[in-house]
């Protein structure tokens, strides 16, 4: 009845999601798996439950080989995954959503269904209107309405992504009370998180990834730091940032929230001019709402922002770019360069002529100084789409004007590669010279402890500890994110 | 009666038509072919039954070339990724040319018709017998379409499944349904009913073949799948209303010619309230805070409406 | 590039399908396109009327260009032609004074009439997010009942009303011939102007450049600071006010009335030739020229060969749909990520 995962191997280009994964869980077995964003968990997981198939490697459970092609073929075998967003249809009521995909006749079976919910709910301890919508319960019973499903087409491996994110704490016990019932049935339940103290407090094996491998198992309980430097590697701490004098506050928030979520991302917050706030915390903790924030992209429930002494808070976005602010998104060809629009024109579009004609001989002139400049490869003509990812920074950086106040940036290093991830801080490193105030928001500890002056740490939506980056230690930062404070 | 039983018959295309788009949307395709999809197969489903002398004939023909057309729709925008947009339209385009091409040589011909069949015995109940039961086999199957299709897709597993595939394919796909089968049946299945609508108005409704002899249907479906939100049901009753105050109107005609003029265009007016008013935050509040009003107010739309979907 | 590989096939593939219709439609194929290019270029009188359908057809193409560079589908192009050509019909009829006058004075009206009902879907396109090709295909048919209202209601013909058109213009309002040729030098020179306008606005000018960022990718548009609702706005009045122009050039130019169906389904045709062109401006013209010969070409099949005029309609929509499929299949099979119509070079 165990499952066993061998030599598993996924490639995105040359990205390596996967690269060599092996894996040995037990029946009755609670297994954690940890590792950053990026680290391969989900992908893992993903193959596993059939959504992706892998390049290479094998899948065994109760000893018969699995081919997997199809979440169908999965969970036929027994294999079933709960996704972070719970994949419910939010029109349809919760009977539906727990019939839906079933076998049976050609009608649906609401009678039989509505006793089988019944029956499964009781044994699990959950309650559900079968005649709600699904789009009125909140995720943490959206959760419970998928992990009920699963376990009645008769899923004996249970996988779990984040579940723990945005569900209440009540429903987290019961969560728990849960799969330590399922696990005490043989159930193999895998346990994906990033949270230290749940894994700890729920698991009994824990194995640990990093860049597509797996770099550690455990068998709990065993030493935090263990685990932290397993996740988050040992870090030499460098001390190759020159030193600036702070000066004027260029960003100040007080008691703001957004207006899609309730509670205040932080009481009081400043940066000053020349000063580098990192951000820290599990992929949507609220840093990116925190970044489109102060960016003026969204819009403010409220609080007050206030920058180079106004308060632009529910002011237009046009107010915070005139403000000096500047936003680099990490979705660089999504929400930051235009596909189909050459160099040339990205930076017309945010050039300082105003003529009506664009001058062509001078874009290209003024492109090619920015290329040069910015060493992007590419030229004038190139489109952005036809760029590395690399490059796509660079001219996003190439675009923001000489000395902004403010310095938004979001995982301004991921997916490069070295080199170009030394120029950015390089250049970023320059502009904090200048007087700019850089915010970043990044899931690498390294660069966060290397980079700032001082590091946020988010946690399930809120800053739960601002440190001065010179006394974060990798497993004190570890800590924190795991939403562990001490 | 007689006047309520006139409106029910000239439901009957509509309502067709309305039925085949909502089977088609709901599984998140659009196929904006419609107006042209009608013509051509009223055109096609004339012309074939003129030529054999049956009318059953003409239903396959006009079926036949309404689910080609929406074929065409599905393997563009499924298979080939193309914008459904941009091919509805263009085949909208194409496919009314056609019809007034290859119908030229039909234009004022007579041919056969669907005879009129009062059911036995339901007929026979007083005022229901007469306005719904003394039709034929076109307007009763029209009750049938509505019937059968709010039954399949609110009852049955498929129909169920049709809506998953409409509203959120990722997790359609996650619970085993092949989201793009679905997808073509969907889409083929509402080309026949298209087709139905077309053979009604020229073997039944109107029972010949001219130019424009389907002035506007398709439009005017495509809004009422939209008035009606996506409800077969609501958008059955919205085409019986219209076609009612059509009837109102054609009684003022004489006296008010301008009146009946801002009637034909009430659908669209309606369709641009309706998505209008579906898009306030004041509704949303209200469909909010009374759950149970929100099939009546107005009909969400398939999330997954005209987009493509691939599994990894 | 890659347009420039499938260009031949495409062709290649529109010129079986031209083949197979007139096979189909029992023409010899040879013989009948030989009819169709003498129909249309085969004398200066057969030139003008090619012009005449060229003139109509490259504004509203022309303005069509400017919504799809913005990633609008503006359907209710039908529907500003109409409400073109109601302005211009009554500044016609309300204006009296030499050609000089009244003639600008119609085409303006046109083209703020044209404007004004494109700011409608504007409107309810950047307030309530309604799409815009919902509310434009309504706007046409309620633009369409106006007119018809305006014909058999206040504008009707002195005693009798009918739904044939209203009284014709006073001469002076018409768009000013040289000659017998049908086809004005005013309308020409507008629709020359008026691809001239969008090729320098869309492929030169920081405004077009705008355009095509937004209608690319909004998001993007936008953190770049660029105000993308008034950028859509603008795109459909600009829209809006072309083929208003083209709907005055129906109808002082054309009809020299008002009359019922009065876009001439030259807002949709319009919409044919700008997928054709792939979103590329150049091509407009020589596409749009293209299609207007086969309009008026076909015209002569019927005299010479029997066959109904209306296989103008089925050859472009067959050739429009063959290259979009042909280019989608090139796309599957180079396995590129999805294709989506609406974007392109201008």
């Amino acid at each position: 009845m165990s499952l066993v995962l061998r030599n598993i191997h996924k490639h995105y280009g040359s990205v390596r999601a996967n690269d060599g994964v092996d894996l040995e869980i037990a029946p009755g077995e609670l297994h954690g798996l940890l590792g950053e964003n990026g680290a391969g968990k989900s992908t893992l997981m993903k193959v596993v439950s059939g959504f992706i198939a892998a390049d290479s490697g094998s899948i065994e459970f109760d000893g018969a080989p699995l081919g997997v092609a199809s979440p169908r073929v999965a969970l036929e075998h027994g294999i079933g995954m709960l996704h972070q967003d719970p994949l419910v249809f939010r029109p349809f009521s919760v009977l539906d959503n727990f019939l839906l995909g079933s076998a049976g006749g050609v009608l649906v079976d609401r009678k039989g269904g509505r006793s089988s919910l019944a029956e499964m709910a009781a044994r699990y301890g959950f309650d559900f209107d079968p005649d709600a919508d699904a789009r009125s319960l909140t995720v943490g019973e959206r959760q419970q309405l998928e992990i009920t499903r699963l376990l009645w087409r008769g899923a004996r491996v249970l996988i779990l992504d984040e579940p723990t994110t945005g569900i209440s704490e009540p429903q987290r016990v019961k969560l728990f009370a849960v799969l330590r019932q399922l696990a005490a049935e043989r159930l193999i339940v895998i346990f994906v998180s990033h949270k230290l103290e749940e894994v700890e407090a729920l698991c009994h094996r824990v194995t640990v990834m990093s860049r597509g491998r797996v770099v550690g198992r455990r068998e709990l309980p065993t030493p935090r730091h263990d685990l932290v430097r397993l996740m988050f590697g040992d870090i030499t701490l460098g001390g190759a940032r020159p030193e600036v004098t702070l000066g004027d506050p260029a960003l100040s928030l007080r008691g703001v929230a957004a207006r899609t979520r309730g509670a205040p991302l932080h009481a009081d917050l400043t940066v000053r001019r020349g000063e580098v706030l990192g951000l820290a915390g599990l992929e949507g903790s609220g840093q990116r709402t925190f970044l489109r924030l102060c960016a003026g992209l969204d819009p403010v429930g409220s609080g007050t922002i206030v920058i180079g002494g106004h308060d632009l808070a529910g002011k237009p976005y046009r107010r915070f770019l005139d403000a000096g602010v500047h936003y680099i998104p990490a979705g660089r060809l999504e929400e930051g360069l235009i596909a189909g629009l050459s160099v040339a024109e990205h930076f017309e579009l945010v050039g300082p002529n105003r003529s009506f004609m664009v001058d062509r001989g001078a874009a290209d002139t003024l492109a090619a100084e920015r290329i040069a400049e910015f060493s992007i490869k590419g030229e004038a003509a190139t489109t952005a789409e036809a760029l590395s990812g690399g490059n796509q920074q660079r001219l996003l950086m190439a675009m923001a004007p000489d000395h902004p106040v403010l310095l938004l940036m979001e995982h301004p290093t991921r997916g490069l590669d070295l080199g170009s991830a030394q120029w950015v801080w390089d250049r970023m490193l320059r502009s904090r010279a200048g007087g700019t105030a850089i915010v970043f928001a990044s899931s690498d500890l390294e660069e966060l402890q290397r980079y700032s002056d001082r590091i946020a740490v988010f946690y399930e939506g809120r800053i739960i500890a601002v440190i001065p980056a010179s006394t974060a230690t990798s497993s004190s930062l570890g800590l924190l994110i795991g939403g562990v404070v001490s | 009666m007689e006047v309520l039983a006139g409106v029910v018959a000239a439901s009957a295309p509509l309502i067709y038509a309305v039925v085949g788009e909502t089977i088609t949307e709901k599984a998140g395709v659009v196929n904006l072919s419609l107006d042209g999809s009608i013509m051509l197969s009223a055109m096609v489903g004339f012309a074939a039954a003129a030529t054999s002398g049956s009318v059953i004939v003409g239903f396959v023909a006009a079926i036949a070339v309404s689910m080609t057309i929406a074929g065409v729709v599905a393997f563009s925008g499924i298979a080939l990724r193309l914008n459904q947009i941009a091919v509805g339209f263009v085949l909208f385009l194409l496919a009314k040319q056609l019809a007034l091409f290859f119908g030229d040589p039909y234009i004022g011909r007579t041919g056969p018709q669907v005879a009129a069949w009062d059911l036995p015995l339901l007929s026979d109940i007083p005022v229901v017998g007469e306005v719904f039961f003394s039709h034929n086999l076109s307007v009763y199957g029209s009750f049938v379409a509505v019937i059968a299709t709010g039954f399949f897709l609110a009852r049955t597993r498929r129909g169920l499944e049709v809506r998953a595939v409409g509203e959120r394919p990722e997790a359609a796909h996650a619970r085993g349904i092949p989201v793009n089968r679905v997808r073509y049946a969907a889409t083929l299945v509402g080309g026949a009913f298209v087709g139905m609508a077309g053979a009604a108005v020229s073997l039944d409704q109107i029972a010949g073949w001219r130019e424009n002899l389907t002035v506007n249907l398709g439009w005017i479906a495509l809004a009422f799948v939209i008035f009606g939100g996506w409800n077969p049901w609501r958008v059955a009753l919205a085409c019986l209303l219209y076609r009612g105050l059509l009837f109102v109107a054609g009684e003022f005609q004489v006296e008010f010619p301008e009146f009946v003029q801002v009637l034909t265009q009430l659908p669209f007016l309606l369709m641009i309230l309706a998505l209008t008013v579906l898009n306030t935050e004041r509704f949303r509040v209200v469909a909010r805070r009374f759950p149970r009003l929100r099939p009546f107010l107005a009909g969400e739309a398939p999330t997954a409406l005209g987009t493509t979907f691939h599994p990894e | 590039m890659k347009r420039l590989r499938s260009a031949p096939l495409a062709l290649a593939a529109a010129l079986g399908a031209i083949v197979v219709i007139l096979f189909a439609a029992g023409a010899p194929p040879l013989e009948a396109m030989r009819v169709i290019f003498e129909g249309a270029f085969g004398t200066t009188d057969r030139l003008g009327a090619t012009l005449m359908a060229w003139t109509p057809l490259v504004l509203a193409a022309a303005g069509l260009l400017i919504t799809f560079q913005a990633g609008l589908w503006n359907i209710g192009v039908e529907g500003q032609i109409a409400m073109g050509a109601i302005g211009a019909a009554w500044m016609a009829r309300s204006v009296e004074g030499p050609s000089l006058v009244v003639v600008p004075l119609t085409l303006i009206g046109g083209a703020v009439f044209g404007a004004a009902w494109a700011l409608i879907p504007a409107w309810l396109r950047t307030r309530f997010r309604v799409h815009e090709i919902f509310s434009g295909v309504a706007l046409s048919f309620v633009a369409a009942a106006i007119a018809v209202y305006l014909i058999i209601g206040p504008w009707s013909r002195t005693g009798v009303a009918s739904t044939s058109g209203t009284d014709i213009f006073d001469p002076r309002a018409w768009l000013p011939t040289i000659g017998s040729w049908r086809a004005s030098p005013v309308g020409i020179g507008a629709a020359v102007a008026a691809v001239a306008a969008v090729l320098v606005l869309l492929r030169g000018s920081r405004f077009g450049l705008r355009i095509r960022a937004v209608g690319r990718n909004a998001e993007s548009a936008h953190l770049l600071g660029i105000p993308t609702q008034r950028y859509l706005v603008a795109a459909f009045a600009m829209c809006g006010a072309l083929a208003g122009i083209a709907g005055t050039v129906q109808a002082t130019g054309f009809h020299h009335k008002l009359v019922p169906s009065i876009s001439g389904g030259y807002g949709f045709l319009g919409v044919l030739v700008v997928l054709l062109a792939g979103f590329r401006a150049l091509w407009i013209a020589p596409i749009a020229l293209f299609f207007a010969a086969i309009q008026v070409g076909s015209t002569q099949l019927s005299l010479r060969l029997g066959i109904d005029s209306s296989l103008a309609g089925v050859i472009q929509g067959a050739l429009v749909l063959v290259v979009l499929i042909v280019g989608g299949f090139q796309v599957y099979s180079a396995a590129r990520g999805p294709v989506v119509t609406g974007e392109g070079e201008a």
